[in-house]
This record gives structure tokens, C-alpha cells and sequence, in this order.
């Protein structure tokens, strides 16, 4: 009882801490406002993923592996949800999303972060998560992933060698400022020389109409773009996993034929499920859809375009891009902020990592303790050990070597398919497909398949050690 | 910590998996009880809170019954029998 009271005051600790440096930074200057909505957005987002246990990784896997199917449930409940509210923003003129290029690189990328996320134990959002449950193995995936995306991003020399001659003419062409160098570096020239070449779509469209008219948003982006989908995947999973047991459970119960009235409330039944993880699904995306209508707000109330005008009005200019800009999504993302705060500790230990398209010309490297993403982020985490800690379920936890190894490789995999897709899970998925955006739909096939083959393998592991423990008895 | 699979008594059998994360804790389960017998109890230790809802509704649906939870200072206990 003492070891609860003890947490929950823990809990109250971290909320001041976010409170006192709302509170200091506000009176420091007002624009500050501007960090402080992605703080609390990022507080909301922690809070609510721990309570649902929300983990895109866990989604696939967990069906995979051991049948369950909650969380593909929440994630799509959370999608669609996050769809709607997007889909009222777009409508509104107030939207900060922009659509990604639409190519199979998409679904490469989510392949590779498909793999990763089952060897790492978590998705890009879940890792941060469970950092705030006090998880050392979630701690060391974000170290893997930001390192590796830091590093990958400004590779070049040997690496040109790779580079498709296409690519590099490609590039060149783009008339990129000198000072980005983009004949050097394979994820310059992979982005200037091939994603940039490709088409751009929303659902909208598609259906040739603009994304802020009533059938763009609603119609296109939001009905066909997510709802859709959406209820054909969660109907593919109760045909293929939910079905059976339930048909079974129901003859066993009273007998009989089962009705199409039967199948709708199985179907039901399985969304209803976990009522936690579909509260979880509720909050994102109602949270989701408001962080864009906030961020876009302050914009025109602080007349800006990017938080690197921000940055410069208080004086921390440092690390901006060329541009003048830095990492400013509008919306919840995970992925580059972890890259930017590796890349600012590289540049200030003498690596000149500005001279790429990733850090040099789009999203800087300010400095972490003033960079409006990185805010977010921790955030994420100080929210998700709050809820953590008033459940009693914080417990600090260093990883074996084992799961540091599969922390690494999960986190290795995981940063590479984030630069190859522009995005991890939540970036690259969550947030396309709720507003429209059909390459989401690409990076998430790639993921599903990912999560496929890591846990095939995962199954292989898992087996061998069962079988070496279980030796001993006669099972 | 490794994993750890042990004979408690006759038809009761510990798995502790304490220090694992997702996936370890909800595939050994799973794994530990395709292994036991019908009636046979499982305890399984384990700390990683997302894992609980996974093994909760893995045995829902495959009608196991969890016939004990206890948890502390982010330490659960549960005890399965196996259908």
C-alpha cells in the first residue's frame, strides 16, 4: 500500500515538472505556447498508449503469433477515428498534413520496419511509451533507432557507389542549394533523385476533387481513404482469426445455425473486446486530429509558416536549416525528432551532418532542449510513466544482453525503413491514412508483412528455448 | 534475467519471464501451455504490462481460464489452467 502511495506521488512529480516548465517558459516568452502545445499533446499521447497498451508492433505480431487481435482493433478504431477529426480539419482550411510521395519505396520501408518492430518488442511510438514504464529495452530501441537514422541519413563516399546514375542526375537537377552537396550521400540522392519524383495523392484526389471540399474530406479522405479499409481489414481479421472460436463458443452455447445477425455481433464483439485498448483508440484520434487544428492555429496567430521562425525570434538559432527551418510535422510524429537530437550531439563532437537534404535542408538540428518535436517526445514518455505510475506499473528495468542485442537489430531495422518511407509507424501510417493519404496503406502492408517474417523467425527462436528448458520434463 | 521454466508439483508448473518485453512473455506462455496437459496450472511471472492484455485475451479465446492475478510494484503473477 505504502510502495502505491509512494508511486502515485511520483506521478504528481512528473506532471509539476511539465507544469513548472510550461509555466517558466511561458513567462520567458510567449511564443513558447508554440512548444508547449506539442508537450501536452505528447503528454496526452503517452498518457493514452499506456493505459491501452497502444503498440503498433503488438498489433500484426500478437495476431501472428498468438492469435489476438485487439490491438489491430484499436489501431483501426484509432485510425478511423483520427480519420474523422483529420477529415474536419481539412475541411475547415485548417490542416498541417501534407501527403507523401506514392511509391513502392513505402512499402520497402514498412517491410523493413515491419521486421524491426517485432525483433525491437516495440514500434517507434510504443518504444517511447514503455521508456516511461521505466523499460531500459525500449530506452535502448530509441537510442538504436535515432543512431541509425542520424548516421544513415548523411552516409555518402563508399555509399554513392550504390546510387543509381539516374538517381544522381535526378538530383543534381533539383538546383539544391550548394551547400547540401547532393551528389553526395545516398539518402540525398535517393530522395532528390527518386522519391521527390513521385506523384503525390489523397483520396480527394483521386476522385479529382480539392482535399477542403466537403466530398474531398469526407467522402474521399475519410470514407474511402480510412473507414473502408479500415472495416475490410478488422473483417479479413474476424473471418481469419475471430471466426472460428466464436462460432464454436455460440453452437456450444445454444445450438443451431449461426445468422448473418450472429456474424455482426461476432464482428462487433471482437471490436468491443478490450474495452481499454478501444478507449486508447477513442482519445488518439480524437487528440490526433485536434493537435493539427491547435498547431495550425498558433501558426496564424504567430504568423509563421515553420517553428524555425520561432527558434530564431528567441534566440536559438542554432542547427536550422539552410531554409531557416526545422522538424515542424503539425501533427504527432515520432521518428525524426529521435534522428535530429543524435545528429545535434554528432555535429557538436565535429561531424558536419548538415551538408544533406534530411538535416541540412529540411529539418535542422536545433538544439533538443528547444526543438518543438523533441518536446513532444518526452513528453510522450513523462505521460506514459504518469499513467505508469498511478496504476503502479512503473518499474525500472535494465536489459539483459539478449534483449539489448534484439533492441539493437529491432531498432537498427526499424530506422532504416522510417528514412526509406519518410516516417515510422505513426508518421508513415497512423497519420496518412487518416487523412487520405494511400501511400499510409502502402507502408502498412509492408509493415503487416515485416511483422510476418519477424515472427516467423521470432517462432524459431522461442522454440529452441522452450525446447532446451522443457528438456528436463516429460511433456 | 533468462527465461526460466520449472516443475513446481505434480500438474503445476512456473514460467518466468520477468524482464522480458513483447513479444517473449505472451509467445512462451502461449508456447508453455501448448506443452502442459488439460487441468495443468501455469504461473507465469512476468513485468511487462502490455504483455498482460495480450495473455488475457489469448486465453479468453482459447478458453483457458486465468484462475489467479496478483500484481506489485509492476511485478504480475498469474496462474493459468489450461482448458
Amino acid at each position: 500500500m505504502e510502495k502505491e502511495k509512494k508511486s502515485q506521488r511520483w506521478a504528481f512529480v512528473v506532471v509539476g515538472f511539465f507544469v513548472a516548465v510550461s509555466l517558466f517558459a511561458y513567462f520567458e516568452s510567449e511564443l513558447y505556447v508554440y512548444l508547449m502545445a506539442y508537450l501536452w499533446f505528447g503528454f496526452i499521447y503517452g498518457l493514452v498508449l499506456q493505459y491501452g497498451r497502444f503498440c503498433f508492433a503488438s498489433a500484426f505480431r500478437d495476431l501472428f503469433a498468438v492469435g489476438v487481435p485487439r490491438m489491430v482493433v484499436g489501431i483501426m478504431i484509432a485510425t478511423i477515428l483520427f480519420g474523422f477529426t483529420a477529415s474536419l480539419v481539412t475541411f475547415t482550411g485548417a490542416s498541417t498534413f501534407h501527403p507523401a510521395p506514392f511509391g513502392i519505396h513505402a512499402f520497402i520501408g514498412g517491410l523493413f520496419f515491419g521486421v524491426g518492430m517485432v525483433f525491437a518488442g516495440g514500434c517507434a511510438s510504443g518504444s517511447l511509451y514503455k521508456t516511461g514504464e521505466g523499460n531500459g529495452v525500449s530506452a535502448t530501441v530509441i537510442l538504436s533507432i535515432s543512431v541509425t537514422q542520424a548516421i544513415f541519413a548523411d552516409i555518402g563516399g563508399w555509399a554513392n557507389k550504390f546510387v543509381p546514375e539516374s538517381w544522381t542526375k535526378s538530383a543534381a537537377a533539383k538546383g539544391l542549394p550548394a551547400a547540401i552537396n547532393v551528389t553526395d550521400g545516398w539518402v540525398d540522392q535517393y530522395l532528390a533523385g527518386y522519391v521527390w519524383n513521385k506523384p503525390v495523392y489523397t483520396v480527394a484526389k483521386w476522385l479529382g476533387v480539392s482535399n477542403e471540399s466537403f466530398t474531398g474530406a469526407f467522402v474521399g479522405n475519410f470514407l474511402l481513404g480510412s473507414v473502408v479499409p479500415g472495416a475490410l481489414m478488422l473483417i479479413i481479421v474476424y473471418l481469419v482469426w475471430v471466426r472460428k472460436t466464436y462460432v464454436k463458443r455460440l453452437r456450444q452455447e445454444r445450438g443451431g445455425n449461426v445468422t448473418f445477425a450472429d456474424e455482426l455481433s461476432g464482428y462487433w464483439q471482437m471490436i468491443l473486446a478490450s474495452k481499454r485498448t478501444a478507449i486508447a483508440g477513442l482519445f488518439l484520434g480524437i487528440a490526433s486530429g485536434l493537435h493539427m487544428f491547435v498547431i495550425e492555429g498558433l501558426r496564424l496567430k504567430f504568423g509563421v509558416g515553420n517553428a524555425g521562425q520561432i527558434l530564431k525570434a528567441i534566440g536559438q538559432d542554432y542547427g536550422l536549416s539552410v531554409r531557416g527551418t526545422v522538424f515542424d510535422p503539425g501533427y504527432w510524429y515520432v521518428t525524426t525528432q529521435e534522428a535530429q537530437w543524435v545528429g545535434w550531439v554528432l555535429h557538436k563532437l565535429g561531424w558536419d551532418n548538415m551538408d544533406n537534404i534530411y538535416f541540412g535542408y529540411t529539418n535542422g538540428i536545433p538544439n533538443p532542449l528547444f526543438n518543438p518535436a523533441d518536446w513532444m517526445s518526452l513528453a510522450l514518455i513523462g505521460g506514459a510513466a504518469t499513467m505508469a505510475l498511478l496504476h503502479n506499473e512503473f518499474k525500472f528495468k535494465k536489459p539483459t544482453k539478449e534483449l539489448a542485442t534484439w533492441a539493437i537489430i529491432g531498432g537498427f531495422f526499424m530506422g532504416i525503413g522510417s528514412r526509406l518511407a519518410l516516417g515510422c509507424n505513426i508518421g508513415a501510417f497512423f497519420a496518412r491514412v487518416a487523412n487520405g493519404d494511400p501511400s499510409g496503406w502502402l507502408f502498412g502492408f509492408g509493415m503487416i508483412g515485416g511483422a510476418y517474417i519477424g515472427v516467423k523467425f521470432f517462432n524459431w527462436w522461442t522454440e529452441r528455448k522452450m525446447a532446451k528448458e522443457m528438456a528436463a520434463f516429460d511433456l | 534475467m533468462a527465461m526460466k521454466f520449472e516443475k513446481k508439483s505434480e500438474g503445476e508448473y512456473l514460467l518466468d519471464v520477468q524482464g522480458y518485453v513483447c513479444p517473449h512473455p505472451q509467445i512462451y506462455t502461449k508456447k508453455a501451455l501448448e506443452k502442459l496437459k488439460s487441468g495443468d496450472v501455469l504461473e507465469v511471472l512476468f513485468d511487462n504490462p502490455s504483455s498482460s492484455e495480450s495473455i488475457a485475451s489469448m486465453c479468453d479465446s482459447n478458453g483457458n481460464e486465468i484462475i489467479e492475478k496478483s500484481q506489485l510494484a509492476g511485478k504480475f503473477s498469474w496462474k493459468i489452467k489450461k482448458k
